[in-house]
């Protein structure tokens, strides 16, 4: 079966199209088809997808900018086929949101298709197989969030807006430069290529290496975010819309996160190995921060900003690991992590009309009265986000740390302290909206059935995962290897190298 | 007598390689003619479409012309396809301008005939400047270049910010000629030379390089130079200038004049002083530097548009110096193709400034764009896409000029000035994005505080609804903007074309 990669990413911005011209009434409802036959053709994707044979497949390769030596190169691999699923999925259940929601969304048609745009995005970013057109993908894909938030966002919207986009522009137009000087340093005065494949083939400098490492780690530390570059995060978080955030968090964190495995590591693999304890240090401070500021902000959307934060600290942990547990633990995480957040966000919004409207746990309390269900999806999200044994989230922080104690035993351990944080503050989350006396404003209701259509199949995708994680690990698990094999070869070279004097020595 | 004259030959006239220069000033005295015409119908509408049928012949001509190379008048001008390629972004500059100024204001206070006629002699003068190869015909060109501009700058008699802009590029604008001339007096005293083909070999063969009379040769070239296409630290003149300047007349400063000044350092530094590039490159290094630097920081802020755009020219403008001193020949190419794409954006915008300073009476204030998300989104996506693109962000044309412009830099080994631009750009979102905004986010309609009538300039009748009775701009503006902003999409996301014509007009060059 031949499948062509290009509809599946230009199918979501033709619906937004579409959207644009067709009237009102249709326009809410034209997005969520957009998104659910990119979510259909994920599926067969997944199905189709040739595990024994493994590598990428069904590829498309033609030349996009000759002169530029850019080529739209598509590829599915072990590393994006379940990232590929999960965007769907939670592009899927933010359009249903937004078209259960008319009153809550003035100007459908515009709405929709930024909402496509982004999904065309963020699904150009994983699927890219060429150096410069992820970089355009990674770019681009912000600019329909930052149009979401400036339309729809909260009333503080303007400011934090202009924040979050320069903030995380700074970072991809140093990569920008990062990805000119790969390509064109590799040519060595021949034409430059951007193609991922060959530029494995042809390794930089160590010197260079360094300097383009960092300015791709930055670019991706910032967009996750990590510790000291989250200062768009709260703002940010506060004035998004539901539905545009709950994108935000679940999806973009994770194209950085990928970005590592695909782009960083394979590229510079020396200097990932020298970075190597530098990046892990990073990404251990934002574990700790995170979780601390989660456990003591009582703003609910914050409350998941920061446990995002330090989720994605376990990831960075994970892939930095430079081992195969901890990759394969990384790429669960991430399905995992985007499966999970995606849906808390949905529940931050229920929880909010259920408490006059304030996002506040201080304001909320008793919403379990009357309404059991609510209480049991929560529950179950809950445990996935703090990681419950029997979540497939247990599994991927079990791999992570697995991963992380072979290699850096002192980070490890600290590491463990994030894991029980992790359930201070889900819990925290929990029994304070849900559980203690019922708030002043709070009327406590069941769930709708238009909360329930959203947040059911997203709980049973949660639990389905929980069930059978080696769907996604087995699948993984080889490109992981072919990511990090270079970084391996530097580490054995090094001990050799450091070896040898000793040899010579004696 | 006769006798005579049958036996004197005649220099050689090379007709064809003249005629874009010579449809530009051929239509400027038709202009100028058919504008002495009492009918009003003449007037206002026959001149500016002559003027756009001169405009039109020129680009024809230059698309005809394409493939040639040959050096007319004395080796005075080179017409290549560096020169053509020049024209036709000056033509299509002169264009747009003439649609954006055919039923404005400035055109009206200029008799129409004089208006037009000034700006097709200005565009002759680019032509030649960019073709100029022998220093009196570059200072020519300058000239014939600028002082129609100094007119049309103050072109709107009756504002006395229009006539202030005038004034003050005047001034400016000499001093500028002045040390440029004073620049090409001591090359020639350095190297004896007028020619640029001749001033190399003599830089080579007389080891001027380094001798400080030449090195105050090139300084004074290029801080004269500087002036003209507005790099700082020689910018001061440049937000009044295009603040008071009718907005037409902005338009097509901000676009042409810098094709022009770009297009004549290329060649005069490319070929001429090729041989003394180490005097030079530090220089316009620091230029750029400087240029990048202060143009982003002074956008910042900005309640005037045109403002606005004019420090952001300068910081565009300090973009483009970076394919310079590279001094290769990709460098070159992702000069000429910014210029192209710096010529969509920029175009683009400042038609939607000229339309909604029509129809508000808010001028150019960012407070005219409020709202116009929702009530003219055609208009708002045009102006969406200019800012982005020349903020640079993918899917606009912009980003590829300036992933163009970055891979020269790190091609020629000069990858910091690659983080500079993008250093530049990242302060840039900070003024564009404001813009951006101000047209998208749900607000309230635009305060249309001052109410004016923008036919008469008198204060409007009082019982008439602001939005009704406000004229719309004409067709032909929004129609600038629309195409412009399609272009600016468009080469975003398929640039080989311009790219193939770059690459052709690049080679004329003969670097490496």
């Amino acid at each position: 079966m031949t499948i062509h990669l290009s509809i599946v990413l230009w199918l979501p911005l033709a619906a937004g199209v579409l959207a644009l011209i067709l009237p009102r009434a249709i326009a809410r409802w034209m997005s969520l088809l957009g998104a659910l036959c990119v979510l259909a053709y994920a599926i067969v994707l997944v199905a189709d997808y040739d595990t024994a044979r493994g590598g990428l497949q069904y590829v498309t390769d033609v030349v996009w900018i000759r002169s530029l030596g850019i080529h739209y190169k598509l590829g599915v691999g072990g590393l994006n086929l379940f990232l590929l699923l999960t965007t769907a999925i939670v592009f899927t259940a933010a359009a249903l949101w937004s078209a259960l929601r008319e009153q809550d969304i003035p100007r459908p048609g515009l709405y929709a298709f930024l909402m496509g745009l982004a999904e065309s995005g963020v699904l150009g970013a994983f699927l890219a197989q060429d150096l410069a057109l992820f970089v355009v993908f990674f770019d681009l894909m912000l600019v329909p969030f930052y149009f979401l938030t400036l339309v729809w966002g909260g009333p503080d919207r303007g400011p934090a807006v202009l924040k979050l986009f320069i903030y995380t522009l700074v970072g991809s137009l140093l990569m920008l430069v990062g990805a000119i000087a790969t390509g064109v340093l590799a040519a060595k005065g021949g034409t430059p290529t951007f193609v991922l494949s060959d530029l494995v083939r042809h390794p930089l400098t160590r010197g260079s290496q360094e300097w383009i490492f960092l300015v791709f780690a930055l670019a991706f530390l910032i967009k996750m975010p990590a510790f000291p570059f989250h200062g768009w995060m709260p703002d940010g978080y506060q004035q998004m819309p539901i539905p545009v955030l709950a994108v935000f968090t679940a999806i973009l964190s994770k194209v950085a996160a990928y970005g590592f495995l695909q782009v960083a590591i394979p590229l510079f693999p020396k200097a990932a190995v020298h970075f190597q304890e530098l990046v892990m240090l990073v990404a251990l401070a934002s574990v700790l921060y995170g979780s601390a500021m989660a456990f003591t902000t009582t703003k609910a959307r914050l409350i998941l900003g920061y446990s995002s934060v330090a989720q994605l600290g376990f990831i960075v942990l994970g892939i930095f690991a430079l081992n195969q547990r901890g990759g394969d633990g990384a790429l669960l995480q991430s399905m995992n992590h985007a499966l999970v957040a995606g849906p808390m966000i949905f529940i931050v919004a229920i929880l909010a009309a259920r408490a006059g409207g304030s996002e506040d746990i201080r304001d909320m309390g008793g919403g379990a009265v009357r309404a059991p269900v609510l209480a049991a999806v929560f529950l179950v999200l809950t445990y996935a986000l703090l990681a419950m044994p029997g979540s497939a989230n247990f599994i991927g922080e079990f791999f992570i740390l697995l991963g992380v104690f072979q290699s850096k035993l002192a980070i490890a351990v600290v590491a463990f302290a994030g894991v029980a944080m992790a359930a201070v503050y889900a819990l925290r989350f929990y029994i304070r909206s849900m559980h203690n006396r019922v708030g002043a404003d709070v009327e406590p209701r069941e769930i709708s059935l238009r909360d329930g259509l959203v947040l059911v199949p997203m709980m049973l995708v949660v639990l389905a995962l929980a069930l059978y994680p080696q769907l996604a690990l087995k699948r993984g698990d080889r490109a992981v290897t072919r990511a990090i094999a270079g970084a391996k070869l530097v580490q054995v070279n090094n001990t050799l190298a450091a070896d040898r004097p000793q040899e010579a020595a004696r | 007598m006769i006798a005579v004259l049958a036996t004197v030959k005649g220099p050689y006239i090379d007709w064809s390689a003249l005629s874009p220069v010579l449809a530009l000033l051929g239509g400027s005295v038709l202009v100028l003619l058919a504008g002495l015409l009492r009918s009003r119908f003449t007037r206002e509408q026959l001149v500016p479409f002559l003027a756009l049928a001169a405009f039109g012949a020129t680009i024809g001509l230059a698309i005809w012309q394409w493939d040639a190379d040959t050096l007319v008048v004395a080796g005075a001008m080179r017409i290549d396809s560096l020169t053509l390629l020049s024209t036709l972004l000056v033509c299509a500059t002169g264009v747009a301008a003439t649609l954006i100024a055919w039923r404005g204001q400035a055109a009206r206070e200029l008799a129409h005939g004089e208006f037009f006629a000034l700006m097709l002699v200005s565009s002759a003068g680019m032509v030649v400047l960019v073709a100029a190869t022998n220093l009196v015909t570059t200072f020519t060109g300058l000239e014939l270049l600028s002082l129609p501009l100094y007119i049309l700058c103050a072109s709107m008699m009756r504002s006395e910010r229009s006539l202030e802009s005038g004034l003050k590029y005047l001034i400016i604008g000499s001093v500028g000629s002045a040390t440029l001339l004073y620049g090409f007096a001591l090359i020639y005293g350095a190297t004896g030379q007028t020619g640029y083909r001749a001033i190399a070999q003599a830089i080579v063969t007389h080891h001027v390089a380094g001798d400080v009379l030449f090195l105050t040769a090139v300084a004074m070239t290029i801080v004269g130079l500087a002036f003209k296409a507005s790099l700082a630290p020689f910018h001061q003149w440049t937000p009044d200038v295009y603040e008071g300047a009718p907005t037409s007349v902005t338009a097509f400063m901000s676009v042409a004049t810098k094709t022009a000044a770009f297009g004549a350092i290329l060649r005069l530094f490319d070929t001429a002083l090729l041989p003394a590039v180490d005097d030079w490159r530090p220089v316009w290094i620091a230029i750029a530097l400087l240029s990048i630097v202060i143009g982003n920081v002074g956008a910042l802020g900005q309640s005037s548009m045109k403002r606005m755009l004019a420090f952001s020219s300068i910081a565009q403008a300090g973009y483009l110096l970076v394919g310079v001193v590279v001094v290769t020949n990709l460098g070159v190419q992702a000069v000429l193709f910014y210029l192209a794409v710096y010529l969509f954006a920029n175009l683009a915008a400042f038609a939607v400034v000229a339309a909604r300073e029509r129809e508000t009476g808010l001028g150019d204030d960012i407070g005219a764009l409020r709202g116009l998300g929702a009530r003219r989104p055609l208009l708002a996506v045009s102006m969406t896409l200019a800012m982005l693109s020349l903020a640079g962000i993918p899917a606009t044309a912009g980003f590829i000029g300036k992933f163009r412009l970055i891979e020269s830099a790190a091609d020629g080994g000069y990858t910091w000035l690659g983080i500079a631009i993008v250093i530049g750009s990242m302060i840039s979102l900070a003024y564009y994005l404001p813009v951006v905004a101000a047209m998208w986010r749900e607000e309230a309609e635009p305060a249309l505080a001052p109410e004016v009538d923008t036919r008469t300039g008198l204060p409007a009748l009082a019982g008439g609804s602001p939005e009704a009775d406000r004229p719309r701009a004409g067709w032909e503006v929004q129609l600038v903007a629309l195409v412009l902003g399609a272009a600016v999409l468009a080469f975003g996301i398929f640039p080989q074309p311009l790219f193939d014509l770059v690459q052709s007009a690049a080679r004329g060059l003969g670097l490496l």
